[in-house]
């Protein structure tokens, strides 16, 4: 039997990841790599509509915000373990991607972009006015006292983290090398053509709406255990949309592992120049990357090293 | 409780609110409706134009109406650069509908991170003598912070729509967006032409931001919530029509202020979002669009 060399580095990670929580570093680490990781499921799950199908998705904090608040809300009604929460979280936000692109998907693309920034908008107004989930005042999550077997809570967040991270990653390269993947790919480059060769774009289209979502609502439900304190200014944060389209940009969208790259590569950054220099500068610098690449570098990271090695190994 | 006196009050606030979102949806309906360029960025302009207003009229006094003309011009020529560069990165390699949204996505937020950096996140506001006054007709106040913005919107609405149709750019903003490849036939410039129209939205953004700090205090993030009143207004109006505009701009306002009177401001924000996925669901070339 051959050994995938992708399945065994993904198992990799993973030991990597429960072993540095068995040494004794600052905890300060787990909580930069949690932020990383929720960075990278968003960037995935942004990558396999707008990367793998060509539509923009404006309102990647509305998902992420209604996966952590669906975790909120049922912790404080039901009192859900973190996996049912995860799950409860990915089936509304996949309900609420299947309806948004149900809604808006026959038209053009531009129009699907609009919607995604309206719902989040309407979604934002709607959490403000809700007040059993602390409306516009925000509300307070109790860490639970239970943490496995590990040391602390962080660092079984952070595990929990990591394996939805890999398994996001997973699921985007199985539908990158897939027969749906390939039809994705034939609506972003010429939907019509796609159509007429018997593609069923609609419900193809759909699918990555759905999966998109899901997983965006995935790396928002454990949010509130995360942070501890959530209200809708932060939860509908710009800056996660931002992120999320900005990560797959500057990594590569074509590829499954351009978000990745992405994801890790202006994570890290952002925790390096959030301690060192000031969150605000991290901020803009992330709007004027993502300017530079799209204007400068289309196909991200990935496009310059492919270009790159097929100038030095034609 | 239902209450004559407050519909009536909400009925004309709406409609002055809505004469000033025309102001704001004018650049978008030129830049979305007939270049079909998709300038998410187009309510940070506004917002710059508000901070514009509010230095000038601070530093010197200015009266802001008067420094949103005067801007115009500047903004028209950073509009045209703008555009110079989304046509070569994007428009010209047909790469408009993701790199290009993105593209504008990225804009509005330097735009808006940048103002918090300078300025911070505190609400700025400017004096002039007509703020605060009000014009009292039976039960109805009609306050000049209110009736200014409105009037002065009303004339650019009524200019542009006029310049459209009358003149020979205004003509040829219109045929590019019907047949490019006729314009170019008859021996006009696309480029140039969209480069012209694309500078005249901006410029209007100059305006439509001294108008926003005139009816209220603005800071950096005040922008996102015009996003969903623009593209509902332009996408109701019928895409490019500047009179559907103009009534689609009515309609909102009047919807948001009685929304705000009966059921709590709160919800105002929500309805632009609902009109638009509404429109978009049941109509989606809007009231006055071409079928």
């Amino acid at each position: 039997m051959k050994i995938s060399v992708f399945w065994s580095s993904i198992v990799l990670v993973f030991l990597a990841g429960l072993g540095l929580t068995q040494s004794a570093v600052n905890p300060y680490y787990f909580n930069a790599l949690y932020v990383i990781l929720q960075a990278t499921i968003m960037a995935v799950a942004w990558n396999i509509l707008g990367g793998f199908t060509g539509y923009v998705n404006f309102g990647s904090a509305a998902f992420f915000a209604v996966g952590a608040y669906t975790s909120i809300a049922l912790d404080k009604t039901l009192g859900l373990p973190l996996p049912l929460l995860i799950l409860a979280a990915a089936a509304v936000c996949g309900l609420i991607g299947l309806g948004v692109g149900y809604l808006t998907l026959r038209l053009k693309g531009v129009y699907f972009a609009i919607a995604t920034l309206a719902m989040a908008i309407v979604i934002e107004t709607f959490i403000n006015n809700w007040s059993y989930v602390g409306g516009a005042r925000g509300v307070y999550i109790l860490t639970p006292e239970k943490h496995l077997w590990f040391d602390t809570y962080i660092e079984m967040l952070f595990v929990v983290m990591l394996g939805l991270a890999l398994a996001a990653v997973a699921i985007s390269r199985q539908l990158n090398s897939s027969r749906l993947g390939r039809g994705l790919a034939a609506i972003r480059d010429d939907e019509l053509a796609a159509e007429c060769a018997g593609v069923p774009t609609l419900r193809l289209k759909l699918v990555s709406t759905t999966v998109m979502g899901a997983m965006m609502g995935v790396a928002g439900a454990p949010y509130p255990f995360f942070v501890t304190f959530v209200d809708p200014i932060s939860a509908f944060n710009l800056f996660v949309a931002v992120n999320a389209i900005a990560m797959p940009m500057i990594g590569g969208t074509a590829h499954w592992i351009g978000p990745v790259i992405g994801a890790l590569l202006v994570g890290s950054l952002q925790e390096i120049i959030t301690v060192t220099i000031s969150s605000e500068l991290n901020v803009l610098l992330v709007g004027i990357m993502l300017v530079l690449f799209i204007t400068l570098a289309p196909q991200g990271i990935v496009g310059l090293a492919q270009k790159l090695r097929r100038r030095f190994f034609p | 409780m239902f209450s004559f006196d407050l519909l009536a009050n909400g009925l004309v606030a709406g409609i002055l609110l809505g004469g000033f979102y025309a102001a704001v949806a004018i650049g978008l309906a030129i830049t979305f409706g007939q270049l079909d360029i998709v300038n998410i960025a187009h309510p940070a302009f506004v917002i710059a134009g508000s901070y514009i207003a509010w230095i000038l009229n601070s530093r010197l006094g200015l009266d802001p109406v008067l420094i949103g003309v005067l801007v115009a011009p500047v903004f028209f020529f950073v509009g045209a650069a703008i555009y110079r560069v989304y046509y070569a990165a994007f428009e010209r390699t047909g790469q408009e509908s993701l790199s290009g949204l993105a593209f504008f996505f990225g804009v509005m937020f330097i735009i808006e991170v940048a103002l918090i950096l300078v300025y911070g996140v505190d609400y700025r506001l400017v004096t002039t003598g007509y703020i605060g006054a009000t014009i009292e007709i039976g039960v109805v106040g009609i306050p000049l912070r209110m009736l200014v913005p409105f009037l002065v919107a009303s004339a650019l609405t009524a200019g542009i729509y006029l310049y459209l149709s009358r003149t020979f750019m205004g003509r040829a903003i219109l045929a590019v967006a019907q047949d490019r490849l006729a314009l170019q036939l008859m021996g006009a410039d696309p480029v140039r032409v969209k480069q012209f129209a694309f500078g005249l939205a901006i410029a209007t953004t100059a305006i439509a931001g001294a108008l926003l700090i005139i009816i209220g205090p603005v800071e950096p993030s005040v922008g996102r919530q015009y996003i969903g009143r623009v593209f509902a207004i332009v996408v109701l109006g019928g895409m490019g029509s500047i009179p559907g505009m103009f009534i689609a701009a009515m309609i909102l306002g009047v919807a948001e202020s009685l929304v705000a009177s009966f059921m709590g401001p709160s919800w105002a924000p929500a309805i632009a979002f609902g009109l638009l996925l509404l429109t978009l669901a049941v109509r989606p070339s809007g009231l006055f669009g071409r079928q």
